[in-house]
């Protein structure tokens, strides 16, 4: 199998594997517990907590374990508003995973008036647009670092230095960044981030969020003391051992990992776009994520694409409307204003450090003969090809 | 990913009748590229007027293509009334079932086979195109009355999985609603006239029974898509007692809810007398 889709989720490293498991095994003490037994495991958790802030460049006591990127973007909104009652609004953009997006939306319906700001068609923000929204009845704002379908990386330094020019407090969903690209939050305007784990090698349903010192706060998960009382319930302490030990191989090789994940991905584009008619880059190629290409294929659909890839033993994923069970191409594509035409048959290749030049290669072979096969198929391509010149 | 019958698999890795049938006797397409999903169909008769040849050409989803590869198949040899006889229904089936969510893609095809025999037969513009629901996906009104009788069609989401309507910007969902009103009461009338008249009141106990499913399928759900929530407390001859719960309960609106939406649902769906009131914890 050639597994390309790992913006949707990772292979658990073989390291993290065996470093958490001795916590789904002995090692089961509530870190809670007045015992030896129990201060052991609370020791690993203050390791991974030291592993998780230095690989952002922030202080152990400013990372809040969550169960998941979305808890954590759920956390840091909600946590935002509540503490800020005399501002109202929201600013965020429409290009944002579900998890603000669909919150947004919710916190608008209950009555916070939200931005969301528009993209261009490679899916840049205007900073003037920015600037203009940041006002003073606003109480956050939350723009992606860098967008999960195309990979487009958003100036988040600047769009954070204005929002705090307004008061406003920032928050970034990081989900696709922590482990790809180098991050030092130490002099960064950003007041909260959220990451997720199984992006980074380390299982499902772990996650974090980063709290700036001295940012108002307020727990979504309220219970008993843990996490400083800033999120009730047990440890996930398996979890929460193996997103450390991610975080640690990630700082160590995310250097070397980057350039060399960049390279297959510049090959597998450049050689797509080669052989292939009427295909093109979806998204902002100066400011990409290093692993992520999403390319449309003009009058074909994604699903057919990926059905036929799947075939080969080929992974990727689609911003198709027939992929996702809506009727409509993905919003993100949408926001971008990709022509319909090319909108269905956009398929994203997303790598990992475990992908190989023999994986490239094997996409190239095949993916030009299954798009020439549904082209051959649509209706549309005989009318494009006729009013080609020739 | 979607469980696709091993017929569907093999009609789209494998299809049958792909391209253009040279000089054909009937054309039909539907669909667009905006829309996600187009068919072509050409298709050629024999002497004695029976499909000799029919080729398709699709662009879509793989359950697309294989209902188009399937369609082909059914209907050769058949005269141009057997074919016309097919509905979306029969090529599910010959596929060994799809979906819900992808039932248009057969939709599609008994549409694209209709407009190709109303081509042969002269007549361009094959019946009233109807009014325009579902500004989106182009879909008119006939076309959903059609797919609601066929198939049998009760909700709005239904009618989103058959015909695409709806499954967009979701501006046309009352206009839906009332199409199936529209169908619902025709088809009673036809099909119910002479029971209902006689149909005892309901007991009781039927009564609760009809209140607490309507509250958990129609109502629930879409309280709960706003962080709300409701529960059923006690019924009292006609009088409807329920709580309100999660945003509902401190919402300004909750009256609003109450009388307005649950309690014209219920009456509308059980009894005409209902009434709907508010215990206070
Ligand atoms: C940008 C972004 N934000 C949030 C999430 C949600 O993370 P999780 O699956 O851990 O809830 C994802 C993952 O799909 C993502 O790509």
């Amino acid at each position: 199998m050639i597994y390309l889709d790992n913006n949707a989720t990772t292979a658990v490293a073989p390291e993290v594997l065996e470093e958490m498991l001795p916590f789904l095994k002995e090692q089961y003490a509530n870190p809670s517990g007045m015992y030896t037994f129990a201060a052991e495991v609370g020791r690993k958790v203050g390791e991974a907590r030291e592993r998780v802030a230095a690989l952002l460049g922030a202080h152990p006591d400013e990372i809040v374990f969550t169960s998941c990127g979305t808890e954590s973007d759920n956390t840091a909104l909600r946590a935002a508003v509540w503490s800020n009652p005399d501002r109202l609004g929201v600013v965020t953009t429409r290009v944002e995973h579900p998890a603000v997006k669909n919150l947004c939306e919710h916190l608008e319906h209950v009555g916070h008036p939200v931005s969301f700001l528009p993209v261009d068609g490679a899916g840049r923000l205007d900073l003037v647009q920015v600037r203009a929204a940041m006002t003073r009845s606003v109480a956050v704002s939350s723009v992606m670092w860098a967008n999960n379908e195309t990979g487009t990386v958003f100036p988040v330094a600047e769009i954070g230095a204005l929002a705090h020019e307004a008061g406003v407090v920032f928050h970034t969903d990081a989900v696709q960044v922590v482990g790809k690209i180098p991050i030092d939050l130490a002099g960064l305007p950003i007041d909260m981030l959220s990451l997720s784990g199984h992006k980074l090698h380390a299982p499902k349903g772990i996650g974090a969020l980063y709290v700036r010192k001295g940012s108002k706060f307020s727990s979504f998960l309220i219970g008993g003391h843990q996490e400083r009382g800033r999120r009730g319930g047990t440890e996930n302490v398996p979890a929460i051992v193996a997103l450390g030990k991610a975080c640690e191989i990630a700082a160590d090789s995310i250097e070397r990992e980057r350039s060399r994940v960049r390279r297959l991905r510049d090959r597998l584009e450049s050689a797509l776009l080669e052989r292939i008619p009427n295909a093109r880059v979806n998204g902002d190629v100066e400011n990409r994520l290093p692993n992520t290409t999403n390319i449309a294929f003009e009058f074909v659909e994604g699903e057919a694409i990926l059905l036929m890839l799947n075939e080969e033993g080929i992974c990727a994923s689609s911003g198709s409307a027939c992929t996702s069970g809506s009727l409509e191409p993905s919003h993100v594509l949408r926001a971008m204003g990709v022509p319909f035409t090319a909108a269905h048959g956009s398929v994203r290749f997303s790598f990992s450090a475990y992908n190989t030049d023999a994986d490239v290669d094997r996409v190239i072979a095949v993916l030009p003969g299954i798009i020439a096969r549904l082209r051959e198929m649509s209706p549309f391509w005989a009318e494009q090809t006729c009013k080609m010149p020739a | 990913m979607w469980d696709y019958t091993d017929k569907v698999k093999d009609h789209f890795l494998n299809p049958r009748n792909v391209g253009e049938v040279e000089n054909a006797d009937g054309v039909g397409e539907v669909g667009s590229l905006a829309c996600g999903d187009a068919l072509r169909l050409t298709f050629k008769l024999d002497d004695v007027g029976r499909i000799a040849d029919i080729k398709f050409k699709t662009f879509g989803c793989g359950s697309a293509i294989a209902s188009s590869s399937a369609l082909t198949e059914m209907v050769k040899g058949k005269t141009l009334a057997e074919a016309a006889k097919i509905t979306n229904q029969d090529i599910a089936d010959y596929l060994g079932g799809l979906p819900k969510e992808k039932m248009h893609c057969s939709v599609m095809g008994r549409e694209a086979l209709g407009k190709a025999i109303a081509y042969y037969r002269g007549d361009l513009e094959p019946e009233p195109e109807g009014t325009l629901v579902c500004d989106c996906f182009g879909v008119t009104d006939k076309e959903i009355e059609r797919a609601v009788l066929e198939n049998n069609l009760k909700t709005v989401e239904e009618v989103t999985d058959y015909t695409k309507a709806g499954g967009g910007c979701g501006r046309c969902h009352e206009q839906i609603q009332a199409i199936l009103d529209k169908v619902g009461t025709e088809c009673m009338v036809e099909a119910l006239a002479p029971e209902t008249a006689a149909q005892p009141k309901l007991t009781t106990l039927q009564k609760i029974h009809l209140i607490e499913d309507t509250l958990e399928r129609e109502i629930r759900p879409s309280l709960q898509k706003d962080g709300g929530d409701i529960e059923l407390i006690d019924v009292d001859g006609d009088l409807v007692l329920v709580e309100l719960r999660g945003v509902c309960s401190t919402c300004a609106a909750a009256q609003v809810t109450l009388k307005g939406y649950v309690e014209t649902k219920l009456r509308e769906l059980i009894a005409p007398e209902l009434v709907v009131e508010e215990v206070t914890a």
